[in-house]
């Protein structure tokens, strides 16, 4: 088999295929450390204050938040993009890179897809709450009402609910036919009983033949087709629900990729946050490597720059457009009441991401790990900065306002936050966390070249 | 499968594995399936297995898809609720697109998953046994047809002599 010299490998330390198995299986099956306890007792608390907070919402209705006439859109519309945008790294490293034969992902795509289902399903929830009444939730859904009228298929918010319902069912998929295998593993080094049926029942009776993986391998490539241009195209309709308004600050035509190049730049500072703590409670380290750290920390800073270009163009722009208003409202961003908003997510996304171009930083765990968190406050400030501050300066000056979130509004994000975390850590105790076929398919190519080891010691 | 119209010959590796499935051709036995931990490539074409046509099916699906959203939020807007929204025609063929491409890829994804789950008959069934529970782990199988009573465990192994087996039954 073919080994490139110049390549590192991808897989650290002398492994065979059984040593695969059991290293990622392991951690699973043996009773969870200490800090799974803390971790998931932590996220649960969040999760129940946040529970507390959507049940306040719909009991007293959204005068609990602090939305007012000007700012109608603020807190909770800022949260859902910013879980969005989180989700797309996931399908961005299990589709597109799929595509692109990066065969690294191997080790880090099973996590990062089902970061994507948490994400999305952490944002599905604002659209219900924002509706103040969730039991109308069936009004978004296209059927005649008692008049005959039908929803207006002309709305971008009617376009997000097929595009986020889409994604979350194509996400899901893709990530369920790639846990088949695997879930065959776990089921096969399972005892008798009621949890091996369990496996057996969601394996769907994987036997490895040869016509499956060949079914499955072709199934896998061209859903990464399809869901490449999906995963593209849910962000940019997010952000045609503020392209396609009139508001000076949200009617701009380079939202779509500017909100694309940002999601995934969020999402893979998120991947990086749960991997570096996977990898070291997981015992995980042989698996996702250092250079797996550096390869995400390089998109980083591509998508980090784009984000950045895209920051620029829309400051020379609202100059070059000669626009009153567009003009105001840039130099209200960077000098007005929220500005302290703007610097954040300039120093937190613009200014973070380009010290990763020093290889020390960008192999450097700790700082990577802090790096993580800080992009990540930063994108929710971009968010915020274009939709509060968009708002908060309405064209009747009579109507200008500020806008301070409540208790109410901070739990929702702490909640999602913890639903978030709390999947998280009861997905690594359910599943393998890094795709067991995927790895052992690579292994001989890309694993520490050891010839006769490869074959199981026993 | 009855355990006697079949010999499973059992590799720790997949280089054997082909070694072995190009001997086993060579001398006419029909082998039934091989399975393994993960794809080994190289198979498909020794196995002579076509080229999947799920990709078809999704095309057309998708194809379904696409026509059926398209045309759906056409008769909504033309035929069943004309309604004039900022002004824009009735039958405003742009805004439909986006829609048109979510439901595009919805079909197609669900029925390629759909289909690759009923040509490879897989289901939940909580009675399956495997062949072997190391097969999902570090064991490639090869099994042979022996139904036709000239192909005999002993004959098989002759021929693999010289080809690194586990074990061969």
């Amino acid at each position: 088999m073919f080994q490139s010299p110049l390549r590192k490998p991808l897989i650290e330390g002398t492994k065979s295929y059984r040593s695969i198995t059991t290293d990622i299986i392991d951690p699973m099956m043996n009773k969870p450390g200490k800090l799974w306890y803390f971790g998931v007792t932590l996220s649960g608390a969040a999760m129940m204050f946040g529970l507390f907070m959507m049940f306040w919402t719909v009991w007293q209705g959204i005068g609990t938040w602090g939305e007012n006439r000007t700012v109608g859109w603020a807190f909770e519309i800022t949260t859902f993009v910013w879980w969005i945008g989180i989700g797309h790294a996931g399908t961005f490293i299990s589709a597109i890179l799929l595509l692109f034969r990066q065969k690294w992902r191997n080790s880090i795509n099973r996590s990062a897809e089902a970061m994507t289902i948490f994400a999305v399903i952490c944002a599905a929830l604002f659209p219900l709450i924002h509706l103040g009444r969730p039991l109308l939730t069936f009004f978004i859904f296209p059927y005649p009402n008692t008049r005959g009228v039908w929803v207006n298929f002309n709305s971008p918010l009617v376009w997000d609910v097929f595009a986020i319902s889409t994604y979350f069912t194509i996400s899901l998929i893709f990530w369920y036919v790639g846990l088949i295998p695997d879930i065959g593993t776990v089921r096969d080094k399972l005892k008798k009983g009621f949890k091996k049926s369990i496996y057996n029942f969601l394996s769907f009776s994987w036997k490895g033949s040869a016509r499956d993986w060949h079914r499955h391998e072709i199934t896998s490539i061209m859903l990464a087709a399809i869901a490449t241009p999906l995963v593209l195209s849910v962000h940019s309709i997010v952000s045609m629900d503020f392209a396609t308004s009139v508001l000076p600050g949200w009617h701009t035509t380079i939202f779509p990729p500017y909100f694309v190049a940002g999601a995934i730049y969020s999402g893979f500072a998120m991947v990086l946050t749960l991997l570096i703590i996977a990898r070291k409670a997981m015992k995980l380290e042989d698996y996702i490597t250092v250079d797996h750290v550096e390869s995400m920390n390089k998109i980083l800073i591509a998508t980090g720059s784009i984000v950045a270009l895209a920051y620029i163009a829309e400051i020379f722009i609202s100059w070059y457009s000669a626009d009153e208003y567009e003009y105001y409202n840039l130099v209200n961003r960077v000098t007005g009441p929220y500005n302290w908003a703007f610097w954040i997510m300039i120093i937190c996304n613009v200014v973070s991401s380009q010290l990763l171009w020093i290889k020390k930083l960008r192999t450097n765990l700790a700082f990577t790990f802090f790096l993580s968190i800080v992009i990540n406050v930063g994108m929710w400030f971009e968010r915020f900065v274009i939709i509060v501050i968009s708002l908060h300066r309405d064209f009747l000056t009579s109507s200008w306002t500020m806008y301070k979130p409540t208790i109410v509004e901070f739990g929702l994000l702490i909640g999602t936050l913890g639903i978030f975390f709390t999947s998280f850590f009861l997905f690594i105790r359910v599943f393998p966390v890094i795709s067991i076929f995927e790895v052992k398919s690579i292994h001989r190519i890309s694993g520490e070249k050891k010839g006769k080891d490869l074959i199981s010691n026993e | 499968m009855n355990s006697r119209n079949y010999i499973s010959v059992f590799f720790s590796d997949e280089e054997p594995l082909l070694q072995a499935v190009r001997k086993l051709l060579a001398s006419n036995e029909t082998i039934l399936d091989v399975r393994s931990p993960f794809p080994v490539h190289g198979l498909d074409k020794l196995l002579s297995i076509k080229r999947s046509r799920i990709p078809v099916g999704g095309f057309i699906f998708g194809a379904l898809g696409a026509t059926l959203a398209f045309s759906f939020m056409a008769w909504v807007f033309t035929v069943s609720y004309p309604l004039i929204i900022g002004g824009k025609p009735y039958f405003a063929a742009p805004s439909f697109i986006p829609i048109t491409f979510e439901c595009t890829v919805l079909f197609a994804g669900i029925s390629m998953v759909a289909a690759m789950l009923i040509r490879s008959r897989l289901k939940p069934d909580i009675r399956f046994v495997p062949v072997d529970e190391k097969i999902t782990d570090d064991l490639f199988v090869v099994l042979i047809d022996s139904a036709n009573g000239k192909t005999t465990l002993e004959k098989i192994r002759s021929a693999l002599s010289d080809i690194q087996t586990v074990e061969i039954r």
